[in-house]
């Protein structure tokens, strides 16, 4: 039985019959039995899903219809609530909290019989790039156990990449999605804001967040945007797509596209075997018949300090609700007057989720408001303004995923201003609604590389399209588990 | 100075303002009528009661207010155990006018009461406090109410008097019951915070009155407090006190209230709502008739006097009986047998439910009135008798003999009798015809109030021959 195949293979294979689902999921489940002591990117696994797995073979015997899935093997960032699981965020705060109805992206899947192996590992409430926040412990890049995974959905991409599961859902505020793609070597996408119903994603910053796929290919991330996707009643800013297909055309090609290649984004602090391998993909698109030209957007080097700003105002404001007084974790209440218990008990918050919420109770208060959070939000407009102009020239943008490679556990978690240098090539995505798409494309000395593309809103198609016709210009070696 | 804010739940809404509870949450368990969104739970988002932000933007063209062409809601942040997200989503015109309702303003006799704003928010959950002294004193929460559509009406400083408090929460009350979007009757439905100030002094917010009734009360306490310590020359300082509605006092509040910072900004999970003028003109076209068009149309329509077509208009239940039973003929009597006859017995919230009088009842009597078939007097018996039991009139008026004597052999003999019973009175009747009435109430006397006095009149003239 063969793992490493990708999400569309395993449907095909189930299809004709040449392995059935139970086989697949339990080999799945070995394979996180194997591996995960070493990488921990599950943080609890579903015991049921063999039992699963065996009812949609029975299913498929008895010629009954079937969801599009076919029983696949899907991980979920532990911010998504599956009905009757425990969701924790990554934290103690929520270490007991089992949630009572399942995320709308979830009942999508469960419609079409995917089947989910288990909640993965995060930065707690999903804040940092590295899952080292995670108050259940770090995860493990499979492509070197030194070197971190990225984050904050850092199990999505372990699993994904270490074939721990097919297909992947995380969250990306500011690159929580592209960016562990990047550093595990996956296909990571970040749908334009609203194309995704957020109904059951434990908030962090709301107004810019986006659930997305983390994928082996770029047409398995079209295929789970087909299940996924869509108006929802339950998110008032999800957008109507029309049920659109992002799977047909995706082989189209990008003859004539014009790609903008940001300036600000290959600058200073660039690693050199990133921006190497970004002018690499620039040559092989080239060849393809796009037309590459430099572009300066002024803004982007605003981008970080306003996406802090506006994350953490919304944090401090999201995260309130964990008082510990309707759910949360084992802390009596009796003795305490409201005020001094809350202190008490949200001091079970790990450190970067306090220093965000202190954040988060001064930059948008009476006084400080006009020095920080509404000047945030004027780069915030600004910088869309840019980006929009700029889409009328360009087809699509395109920079490395992150900067820097995959570095060493333990060796930024102290330093949290460098550790936000990290996000300067993703922030601008969530900032400005649009979609983006992490693909990888390079190995150097053993640490994956991906090349990130950005479209204009709406053109989440058009963007996978060029994604996979960058992803077509490579083969990559097989990670070394 | 008086300026108030009062809060009016939309009780008449099917849900919550994001979640498909009930608007109305009266009657169910404590923590009965809750769900993952209005508790607040981790992953859930709010859904906008679009009916909600009709009825609101309908209130506040009611109050004359500018209504603009997008609104938003905002966080108000702020740690409380009544608050299931810790912060409330609610509206402001901080930035820019995108509250439901603008400026407008209430004519209160010939005095104008402006309003600054009116705003869509949801109303916390209620807390239940337990234990006798402070030491073993817990606090209980019920979410029923957390998230009950609540339109917050803030006034400018114009009320001078709690008289003039008291004149427009009247208006106030009847407009909203009016426009079917609240029920000012139900416990908790209307409540209000009152800023108070006298001349010489600062401003004292009173917060946490529960009805409008005790709202006049706060405010005329608060005055008197703040003149007894203006004329003992004491500083009155600026503060935040609450009703005691056990004491009917109001008491210094020792929290911090002023000092929080609510850290207002754009709730992200709402877009922005879009009323555009094709919007409001179809919400203008489906709005009920005012109170003060409904009051012109009886005067000029029915001939109905001023004072009765008041009654009448200004509240909704007697105005709906009325529209759903009168026809051109019988309008004047309609409103007379309303306002005379039902006024007393339907004065309660409880009487109304338990009443089973309907519009087809009212006209009924009014017919029988107008034809001759049923005296005044009998009609008010057969009224009482309607509300208690719902049965049709003519069943009652059979079933208590209530029904007028208008056969005329039957009334002729009586009369005969009449006359010859009282030959002295029949003699006055010639010098004085006023005695004439005096023989008609002998007359009903014997009849039990049942004669056709009509018949009666000209009978009697005719036995006598005057
Ligand atoms: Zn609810």
């Amino acid at each position: 039985m063969n793992l490493k195949i990708s999400a569309l293979d395993y449907i095909q294979e189930v299809k004709i019959g040449n392995i059935s689902a139970e086989d697949f999921v339990a080999k799945t489940l070995e394979q996180i039995h194997n591996e995960d002591d070493k990488l921990h990117a599950f943080l609890s696994v579903n015991e049921k899903a063999v039992d699963q797995a065996r009812d949609i073979d029975k299913k498929i015997k008895s010629g009954e219809k079937v969801g599009d899935c076919f029983g696949m093997p899907i991980s979920i960032k532990d911010n998504l609530c599956i009905k009757d699981s425990k969701t924790t965020c990554a934290s103690k705060m929520l270490e007991n909290f089992i949630a009572p109805y399942d995320a709308t992206v979830i009942r999508k899947l469960k419609q079409q019989d995917a089947i989910f192996v288990g909640k993965v590992n995060m930065d707690e409430f999903a804040m940092g790039l590295t899952t080292e926040f995670s108050a259940f412990g770090p995860s493990k890049n499979p492509w070197n156990n030194d070197c971190v995974p990225g984050g904050s959905s850092g199990g999505s991409a372990v699993s994904v990449s270490a074939f721990e599961c097919v297909a992947s859902l995380g969250s990306d505020t500011g690159g929580s999605v592209r960016n562990p793609a990047s550093f595990c070597s996956a296909v990571g996408f970040k749908p334009t804001y609203g194309l995704i119903s957020r109904f059951g994603l434990i908030s962090y910053a709301n107004s810019i967040e986006q659930i997305g796929p983390l994928t082996r290919t770029v047409k398995d991330t079209a295929f789970m945007l087909n299940m996924i996707s869509g108006i929802d009643p339950n998110d008032n800013t999800t957008i109507d797509n029309k049920n659109e297909d992002y799977l047909s055309g995706i082989d189209s090609g990008i003859e004539g596209k014009k790609i903008g290649i940001i300036k600000e984004m290959i600058g200073e602090g660039i690693d050199p075997a990133v921006l190497s391998a970004t002018k690499d993909a620039i040559s092989k698109l080239e060849s393809l018949g796009a037309i590459c030209e430099e572009i300066s957007l002024d803004m982007v080097k605003y981008s970080v300090a306003a996406y802090y700003t506006i994350t953490a105002t919304e944090a401090g404001s999201n995260l309130a609700r964990y008082d510990n007084i309707r759910y949360g974790y084992d802390f009596p209440l009796e003795g305490y007057e409201f005020n001094s218990y809350i202190s008490k008990a949200r001091r079970n918050f790990g450190p970067e989720v306090t220093r965000r919420m202190i954040i988060g109770g001064f930059v948008p208060s009476s006084g400080q408001a006009g020095k920080y959070f509404l000047k945030a939000l004027k780069v915030k407009s600004k910088l869309t303004n840019e980006i929009n102009d700029a889409f009328k020239r360009f087809d699509l943008l395109l920079s490395p995923t992150v900067p820097v490679l995959p570095f060493k556990l333990g060796e930024k978690i102290d330093d949290p201003v460098s550790l936000f240098l990290v996000d300067i090539n993703t922030v601008t995505a969530n900032l400005t609604e649009k979609p983006a798409i992490s693909v990888p494309f390079a190995i150097s000395n053993g640490l994956p590389i991906g090349i990130q593309l950005m479209a204009d809103t709406l053109q989440d198609k058009q963007l996978l399209q060029a994604a996979y016709a960058l992803e077509q210009t490579v083969r990559l070696p097989e990670v070394p588990l | 100075m008086i300026g108030l804010e009062i809060h009016c739940q939309l009780t008449n809404l099917n849900s919550k303002l994001f979640c498909p509870c009930k608007a109305n949450y009266r009657g169910f368990e404590i923590n009965e009528n809750i769900c993952p969104i209005c508790i607040g739970l981790p992953g859930s988002m709010p859904r906008l009661n679009q009916e909600a932000v009709k009825k609101a933007t309908i209130i506040a063209m009611a109050l004359n207010c500018s209504t603009p062409e997008k609104i938003a809601f905002f966080r108000k942040n702020y740690f409380y155990p009544d608050l299931p997200k810790n912060f409330q989503i609610t509206q402001l015109n901080i930035y820019g006018d995108t509250s439901v309702g603008g400026t407008g303003s209430v004519m209160v006799g010939d005095k104008k009461i402006n309003i600054t704003r009116i705003q869509l928010e949801e109303d916390p959950g209620r807390l239940i406090y337990e234990g006798s002294s402070s030491k073993n004193q817990i606090t209980l929460v019920d979410y029923n109410r957390a998230g009950t559509p609540l339109v917050e009406i803030v006034t400018e400083p114009d009320f001078e008097t709690p008289k003039e408090v008291r004149d427009f929460l009247n208006i106030l009350s009847d407009i909203l019951e009016n426009l079917g979007v609240a029920d000012p009757s139900l416990e908790g439905a209307m409540r209000a915070d009152a800023n108070v100030s006298i001349k010489g002094g600062k401003k004292v917010e009173i917060k946490n009155i529960g009805s409008f009734h005790d709202l006049e009360k706060a405010v005329h306490f608060e005055i008197t407090r703040q003149e007894s310590l203006h004329s003992r020359e004491i500083e009155i300082i600026q503060e935040t006190r609450h009703w005691d509605d056990k004491r009917k006092i109001t008491v210094s509040s020792r929290s911090k209230e002023e000092e929080l910072d609510y850290r207002y900004f754009l709730e992200g999970d709402i877009p922005w709502v879009i009323i555009d003028p094709a919007t409001k003109t179809k919400l203008i076209s489906e709005m009920p008739e005012s109170i003060v068009s409904k009051k012109e149309r009886y005067v000029s329509k029915y001939h109905i006097p001023a004072q009765v077509a008041d009654v009448l208009s200004s509240d909704k239940y007697y105005s709906d009986l009325f529209e759903d039973s009168h026809t051109e003929s019988n309008a004047k009597e309609i409103a007379n047998i309303i306002t005379t006859d039902l006024m007393g017995l339907v004065d309660t919230r409880e009487k109304r439910e338990a009443s089973k009088l309907t519009p087809h009842h009212l006209k009924d009597l009014a017919d029988s009135i107008q034809s001759s078939k049923l005296s005044r007097n009998s009609s008010k018996n057969a009224l009482h008798e309607i509300l208690k039991t719902g049965k049709d009139l003519s069943i009652i008026i059979k079933e208590l003999d209530l029904g007028n004597v208008s056969d005329e052999s039957e009334l002729s003999g009586i009369i005969t009798q009449v006359i010859s019973e009282e030959a002295q009175a029949v003699e006055q009747t010639r010098s004085n015809p006023q005695t004439i009435n005096y023989l008609v109430g002998k007359v009903m006397q014997k009849t039990k109030g049942k004669a056709d006095p009509t018949l009666t009149l000209n009978l009697l003239k005719k036995q006598i021959g005057i």
